[in-house]
Formats: structure tokens, C-alpha cells, sequence
């Protein structure tokens, strides 16, 4: 078992004719995943990297039972991608895009309530899980197969935890990266429900960072709801407020956001909180026992 | 991105929203020719993008057009101190010169996106001409708040509400709910982050006013935005982070003495992070973007030396689709071009890494090498210690 995506995934990647989409189609099949389409509208009828491409979602879902699509259109366009995705019923998207606009993500959320489609992202790396599906832009080699599960809003930070994972000889289940945006699709709390249901996930990671409350709300729930030990790390400790470090979303604003507040509701939950980014794999090593 | 008072002014009434009549003036016989054609007392505000301008003298009364070329005259060029500028102020190109009002009651308006609902909300209160975020922690009750729909925008029944709840009745509640209307119009219209209206005035005649107006804009949303785009003020920031972003790179300038490039926003702050704890600190944030190639490598290399606190440099790359041995690359072509006469410490993991430690090692320079980031945090808070490697 994995969350989100895993053997059962067929895979189809919107933009898949573009500079990233070329890429990361070619990455995603080396890796074993089952791309079974791609779509750039007014390019339907070709075979690019091996994979049919369709003028669109509804027409490559019918075609091929697509269950999942990773949008690497342009940030512009991104929205509009992604409700096409959700029109066309597919049921779990995954943004890429870094940039898109805050308001188009509120229409796109509003668009998504009442549907069954999950999106993740945007402005994220993706979901892997080891030795079954990438869908995203992170090196699938410096995963591999295990108990952990990882849910993080960084990109590189994420690959931090899980090359300390597996330099110790501990697998992951599977990677989710949520995003940096201050609006995304799935939380850090629906993650870490997903990774609590998994039989086969028996810890999580998460890394948070500084902005909003998601890391508050997701610490609540641990300790109302999860039974596998958590371990958390924040970064930002160090940023000044009011500035933007990088992602749209990691801005302490207000006073509202820091990481000292993260941390402190994260330990309160019982999560074990590092303080170093460099402990996060011996945290997981002592949970694990 | 930020704008000045005067520009937000402007963007407001465009969308109905009432400003004081004003002009902006960069010179004092512009601000004694601006306060003639205004007529009456007016009020000479400093326009810098930072808070707190009244405390720190920036928002002076004239009587008239003498007295408004004369405390232009001392506002212009001077080095303005508010608790949002930093000690060493900032300094004033330009003022605002508008028409006094009569002031009976100063209240609260602004609009942020409510990252938890996802939704944009409306914020009104009392407590006009105070800081709202201490309201908030102080008074929370005194915050009423509306979320607004997007498309749908805001209801008029809505503002009413709002209106009311601010205390106000009769003619004037239906103009200040015509107010937050067009308020919200332009904040939705122009992809802003943020419309604060501190205080939002109501005067002696029942008028209702944006005596002060700040706009912040969602950068992600300014490709669709070019008129708002120009009103960006490069004086107004870091000249290093203005120099960055030309190149595409993500740098905060921050006040410690070990530079950083790093690849990603969250690795990024981790470092900084770990420098600390290491004893050492930052002196910038740097995120070179997942793609990077060498140009842009050097290109950061340069931009994190200007910074002549800098005693030691550390180089934090995952590399993922970013190569390791690109980076060692752009490393080595930089320290050779660049002449970097501080220590450098580079710890490089990921795709190709044992092939970028080859490029570092056959280079005839001196870098340490690090395995993983508190290896390579303990070394370089070490080197930039007086006394440490010295390269």
C-alpha cells in the first residue's frame, strides 16, 4: 500500500508536449509509472514519449481510464487545467506550476467543492511513492521502498528528509510535497489522515514552514486522531518577519505564522519536533525503535 | 509588490472609492504649487513604502502654501524612522500634498486573503488609526469580518452589515457600504494581496473618506497586470534583491556574516536555520531555483560577495533535476572569475554528486567539502569565525 498514487495509477500528464512535460513524461515512464496519456489541446492524434495525446481531458479519460493527471502547463494556465481535470471527473490532480495567481486558486477551489477530484499543489514537486508511481519532478533515485511516510510544503527540503531516510536504510511509503503556495488543494491534515489509514505507512514526517496555520490545524488533529508517531521540523526559525522567504506562502505576517508557534502546538501534540533540519532521519530511526 | 499611498490612491478612485483631492509633489515649489491649487489647509505626507509615517514626522499640517513648501522642504530627503523602516530609515523622495478634512470619527478598513478559508475577507472596525494586528490580539471582538465569494464579490447586504456594525446610521452607512463595494471591486479587479484603509475617516459633514490607503499585489498575478507593474519604486528596495530577481534568483538580505546558496525556498531557510544553531549567522537567503545552470550559479555567487559582511560562503544543493556536477561547475568558473578571497564550503547531494566532488577536487582551488548539512553548517560557522580558513 501507499497513499495517493501507487501501482493501480494510470497516469496522464496535461502540457505533456511542453519543455517540463517532455521531461519529467520521459522520467515518470523510466520510473516505472503507467503514463497512459498525454493532452495539449490542438495536438490530439500524435504519440509523444511513447504516450497517445488527446485535445483533451475528457477525451484521454474516456480513451484511456486515466485516474490521475500532472498538470505542467504554465502557471497562467494552470487553473483553467486543473478544473478541466476536475470536469472531466479524474480523480486526483497534481500541480506543478510555481506562480499561479492567489485568486485563480480560490476560483479553482470553489470549482472543486462538491466534486470528487483531490488536488495537490500547486507550486509543489509531486507525490512518489518508492518502487511503484512518480508523478512529479523529484529524482526517484534517492527514494526507496519503506514504512515512512513523508508530507512537506518544500520541494528540496523534502528530498533533505528523504535521502536522510534512505541513508539510514529506512524506505518510505510514499512523498507527498503540498505545496508553498498560501491556497493549495490538500493539507497537511489530509495527508496525515491518508498516511494514519495506511497499513503500510508506520510513522510520518512532516516538515512545515513558516505562514498561516496549516502546521497548527495538522497538530490538532495529530493529537486528537493519529497513532503513529509523528516527527515535525519547521523552517524558518531564523526568517524576519513581513518578508516572502521564496514561497509565496512562507511569510509571517502579523505575528501570525512563526515557527516558535509551529512548533510549540506541534510538540504539544506529542509530534516529536526537531530543531535541526540535519536530525530529522535519527528522529525517525528512535520512533521507529 | 508594494506601492506608495498617492498610487493607491489613485487605482482606489477609479473604482469609486473617495480619496481627500491631493497631489504628489518630488520638490517644494512642486508641493507650494500643489497646496495653492488645493486651496486651504493641507496636509504634506512623506511617501515611502513603511508604516508608522505620523510618528516619525512624515505626515505634517500646513496652513497653507508657505507652510507646505517649507515642511516639504524639510520632509524631502530626509531619513525617515518608523518601526517598519529599521534604524537607519528611509529615505523620502516624494510627498503627498492633500486636502485637510474635517475629522468627527477615524475607523478601520482592509482586505487580505483569509489563507484557512481560502476566501478574501473584509475586515472593519472601530479602531480606526491604530495597528490592527494589535487590535487583533488585544480586541479580537472588535474586528468584524465578511468573507467574500469571488465572482459573486461582495454583497451589498454585506457592507451593510458591516456598516452598521461599525456604529454608523442613515445616509452615512449607505455611503460607507457604497465605499467597501468599490473597495472590494478593486482589490478582486487588480489580483491586489492586500487594501488597507487606516483610518478610514468620516467627516465633520458625513462624508466618508480613505484618509490613508495601502495595496499590496500578488506578484504571481502581475504578468496580467502591466499598468500595475509600473508603479513598482526600485528606491524603495534592497538594490542586491532588485540586482537577484533580474537574474531570476530569490535573495533576502539578512544582517549575518555567512553567505548562503541554496536550491529551494523551504532548503533554503533550513540552512539558515541550521547556521544558527550552529552559532554562526546568515547573512542572506538565497534560493537559486530548481533549474539553475552555471551563468546562474556565478550570478549568485556575485550577487551573495557583494554583501561585504559575507566571511564565508556555503553552497547547499540537493540536486534533483538540478545536476550536482553543473553546480560544481558554475561553482569552481565563479570562484576563478570572481576571485573569492573568503572560505567556501560546499556540500553537494543528489544526481551526480560523486561526479561534482571530482570537478571540486581536480579544480586546483581550495573549497571545503562537507557531507551533509551539519557537517557542512559546524564548518562554515567555523570559517567565518576571525581567525578560520582563510581559503
Amino acid at each position: 500500500m501507499s497513499i495517493l498514487v501507487g501501482k493501480d495509477t494510470r497516469l496522464l500528464v496535461q502540457g505533456v508536449t511542453g519543455r517540463e512535460g517532455t521531461f519529467h513524461t520521459g522520467q515518470a515512464i523510466e520510473y516505472g509509472t503507467n503514463v497512459v496519456a498525454g493532452v495539449t489541446p490542438g495536438k490530439g492524434g500524435r504519440i509523444h514519449q511513447g504516450v497517445p495525446v488527446f485535445d483533451s481531458v475528457a477525451e484521454a479519460r474516456r480513451a484511456t481510464g486515466a485516474n490521475a493527471s500532472a498538470v505542467f502547463v504554465p502557471p497562467a494556465f494552470a487553473a483553467d487545467a486543473i478544473m478541466e481535470a476536475a470536469d472531466a471527473g479524474v480523480e486526483l490532480v497534481v500541480c506543478i506550476a510555481e506562480g499561479v495567481p492567489t485568486f485563480d486558486m480560490i476560483r479553482v477551489m470553489r470549482f472543486l467543492e462538491g466534486r470528487p477530484t483531490r488536488l495537490v499543489g500547486p507550486n509543489c514537486p509531486g507525490i512518489i511513492s518508492p518502487g511503484r508511481c512518480k508523478v512529479g519532478i523529484m529524482p526517484g533515485h534517492i527514494h526507496r521502498e519503506g514504512p515512512v511516510g513523508v508530507v512537506s510544503r518544500s520541494g528540496t527540503l523534502t528530498y533533505e528528509a528523504v535521502g536522510q531516510l534512505t541513508a539510514r536504510d529506512i524506505g518510505q511509503s510514499t512523498a507527498v510535497g503540498i505545496g508553498g503556495d498560501p491556497i493549495i488543494g490538500t493539507a497537511f491534515i489530509d495527508a496525515i489522515r491518508l498516511f494514519e489509514a495506511d497499513p503500510e505507512t508506520e510513522a510520518i514526517v512532516m516538515m512545515g514552514e513558516i505562514g498561516g496555520t496549516a502546521e497548527e490545524d495538522a497538530a490538532r488533529f495529530v493529537r486528537d486522531h493519529v497513532r503513529k508517531p509523528v516527527v515535525g521540523f519547521i523552517c524558518g526559525q531564523t526568517a524576519p518577519p513581513g518578508r516572502r522567504m521564496g514561497h509565496a506562502g512562507a511569510i509571517i505576517a502579523g505575528g501570525q505564522g512563526t515557527a516558535a508557534e509551529k512548533m510549540k502546538a506541534m510538540e504539544d501534540a506529542g509530534i516529536r519536533v526537531v530543531r535541526s533540519p540535519a536530525d530529522i532521519g535519527d528522529a525517525v530511526r528512535a520512533v521507529l525503535g | 509588490m508594494k506601492i506608495h499611498e498617492y498610487q493607491a490612491k489613485a487605482i482606489l478612485a477609479r473604482y469609486g472609492v473617495r480619496v481627500p483631492r491631493g497631489e504628489v509633489a518630488h520638490t517644494a515649489a512642486e508641493a507650494r504649487a500643489a497646496a495653492s491649487s488645493i486651496g486651504g489647509a493641507v496636509v504634506v505626507k512623506a511617501q515611502i513604502h513603511a508604516g508608522g509615517r505620523g510618528k516619525g514626522g512624515g505626515v505634517r499640517l500646513a496652513s497653507g502654501p508657505d507652510e507646505a513648501e517649507r515642511i516639504a522642504d524639510e520632509i524631502l530627503g530626509m531619513m525617515l524612522v518608523t518601526h517598519q523602516t529599521g534604524p537607519e530609515g528611509r529615505r523620502v523622495g516624494k510627498v503627498l500634498i492633500e486636502e485637510g478634512l474635517d475629522i468627527r470619527n477615524e475607523l478601520y478598513l482592509g482586505i487580505v486573503i483569509d489563507r484557512q478559508a481560502g476566501l478574501p475577507v473584509l475586515m472593519a472596525s472601530t479602531e480606526g488609526g491604530m495597528d490592527i494586528e494589535e487590535v487583533a490580539s488585544t480586541h479580537p471582538e472588535k474586528i468584524l469580518k465578511e468573507w467574500v465569494s469571488p465572482g459573486l464579490g461582495l454583497q451589498d447586504f454585506q457592507a451593510r452589515k458591516l456598516a452598521f456594525g461599525l456604529g454608523l446610521g442613515g445616509r452615512v452607512a449607505l455611503d460607507a457600504a457604497r465605499f467597501m463595494t468599490a473597495l472590494y471591486g478593486a482589490f478582486e479587479d487588480t489580483d491586489a494581496s492586500l487594501a488597507e484603509i487606516n483610518p478610514f475617516l468620516v467627516t465633520g459633514d458625513d462624508r466618508v473618506y480613505a484618509l490613508d490607503a495601502k495595496m499590496n499585489f500578488d506578484d504571481n498575478a502581475l504578468a496580467r497586470h502591466p499598468d500595475i507593474r509600473e508603479l513598482r519604486d526600485l528606491d524603495e528596495e534592497e538594490p542586491l534583491e532588485v540586482e537577484a530577481a533580474r537574474h531570476g534568483l530569490n535573495y533576502i538580505k539578512l544582517d549575518g556574516n555567512v553567505g548562503c546558496m541554496v536550491n529551494g525556498a523551504g532548503l533554503a531557510m533550513a540552512t539558515m536555520d541550521i547556521i544558527k544553531l550552529s552559532g554562526g549567522n546568515p547573512a542572506n537567503f538565497l534560493d537559486v531555483g530548481g533549474g539553475a545552470n552555471a551563468e546562474q550559479v556565478e550570478n549568485a555567487f556575485r550577487i551573495l560577495l557583494a554583501d561585504a559582511h559575507v566571511r564565508a560562503v556555503l553552497v547547499n544543493i540537493f540536486g534533483g533535476i538540478m545536476r550536482c556536477d553543473v553546480v560544481a561547475t558554475g561553482v569552481v568558473a565563479a570562484a576563478r572569475k570572481l576571485g573569492v578571497a573568503v572560505p567556501v564550503v560546499v556540500r553537494l547531494e543528489g544526481t551526480n554528486a560523486a561526479e561534482a566532488q571530482r570537478i571540486l577536487g581536480d579544480s586546483g582551488l581550495h573549497f571545503i567539502v562537507a557531507d551533509g548539512m551539519a557537517d557542512a553548517a559546524r564548518k562554515v560557522v567555523a570559517a567565518s569565525e576571525p581567525g578560520g580558513d582563510v581559503g
